[in-house]
């Protein structure tokens, strides 16, 4: 019975899956929405390739989880099963805001929706901070990092340099600093 | 059709930029929309972001409102095809390739340099941030209270951001 590998689900199926994780996985978090959808409920991906394929997600650009997306759509289907599912992931969030805008430029601009708008705002500060410790805690492991993580920010909320200039530059200075060391059995 | 290019290409732009996740585009975001093109105010922009943290899906969906703000549902389409489009390239061509590239020595190396980057950047969007949002008592009171909460307990994070608006209207129906 498990020598035979499953059937792949089918493209509408890959679709409704993604559309259900990206209409539900409210106040962010979306890797805790996508493990459960993927490797408890649909059973497409297991745990252990659910973190490689998590690693590769973060260590790419682009967002976490629309590249899970297309890293499991193209597993199940290829380009085809890529593409709904990455459809499916943003759809519900992408047209939400699309409304919003638009809801925003009726109504946005009077006294209480600037201030109803104003108190999110400030939400969203403590919950950004909250990303932040939790994003560091699993980033940052030497003191090093924090230096880095320090020259990073007041670089570009400092002093205004432009975010690519300190990405390639603070980032060759990090990546030179956990660079291999010792491989190959031929240590000085 | 020209407002329709730029957008392509800043936010084609910004999404290489989404290292470690959406957030560490927001600096640059705020530069290109706010200070360059001058497609919204830097409040604006604010309101679309924290309305974004409310949306469900990926957390910079929020683009999607930039780009409808500026040129209707073409402006919103043309934005998220831009953010998407390239960085999704990269992550099916090296999803196919991973097998060679995970043993690859430097691989650790980069992972680990460039996710200090990221948090970098996330610490400095989130001081762009509350430049602009933190204006008094009460939106310091605010954003603390959601991170001290954030961090002790379990709550969904949507409850106590939308608690904020209403403690915001609030203030706002009483003052």
């Amino acid at each position: 019975m498990s020598a035979a590998a499953p059937a792949p689900p089918s493209l509408a199926r890959i679709f409704t899956a993604f559309l259900v994780m990206g209409a539900t996985s409210l106040g962010g978090g979306v890797v805790a929405y996508l493990r459960a959808g993927l490797v408890v409920r649909q059973r497409w991906v297991d745990d252990r390739t659910f973190v490689e394929l998590l690693a590769i997600s973060q260590t790419l650009p682009g967002l976490n989880a629309t590249n899970m997306a297309i890293l499991v759509g193209d597993r199940l289907r290829g380009t085809a099963g890529a593409l709904v599912a990455l459809l499916g992931m943003c759809l519900p969030g992408a047209s939400l805001m699309t409304g919003a805008a638009f809801v925003y430029g009726v109504g946005g601009d009077d006294a209480p929706s600037r201030a109803f708008l104003h108190a999110v705002a400030a939400g969203a500060v403590g919950l950004t901070l909250f990303v932040l410790v939790q994003l560091g805690a699993k980033t940052l492991s030497v003191a090093a990092d924090y230096v880095f993580v320090a020259l990073t920010a007041a670089a570009v909320a400092g002093f205004g340099v432009p975010v690519p200039v300190a990405l390639i530059g603070v980032g060759a200075l990090a990546i030179w600093w956990h660079r291999p060391r010792g491989g190959g059995g031929a240590a000085p | 059709m020209k407002q329709l290019g730029d957008l392509a290409l800043v936010f084609a732009y910004l999404s290489l930029l989404t290292i470690g996740g959406g957030m560490a585009a927001f600096p640059a975001m705020k530069e290109l929309t706010v200070d360059v093109h001058h497609w919204l105010t830097f409040p604006e922009l604010l309101h679309f972001y924290s309305l974004g943290q409310l949306a469900p899906g990926p957390n910079m969906m929020m683009v999607a409102a930039v780009g409808a703000w500026v040129a209707g549902p073409l402006g919103a389409l043309v934005v998220l095809v831009a953010f998407l489009l390239p960085t999704g390239l990269l992550t099916f061509a090296v999803g196919r390739a991973w097998t060679r590239l995970a043993s690859w020595r430097w691989r650790p190396a980069i992972q680990h340099g460039l996710g200090a980057v990221a948090v970098g950047l996330v610490l400095a969007g989130a001081i762009i941030l509350a430049r602009g949002a933190l204006t008094g008592p009460l939106p310091v009171a605010l954003a603390g209270g959601v991170f001290a909460l954030l961090m002790f307990t379990r709550i969904n994070p949507a409850i106590p951001v939308v608690a904020c608006g209403l403690a915001g209207l609030a203030a706002f129906m009483t003052g």
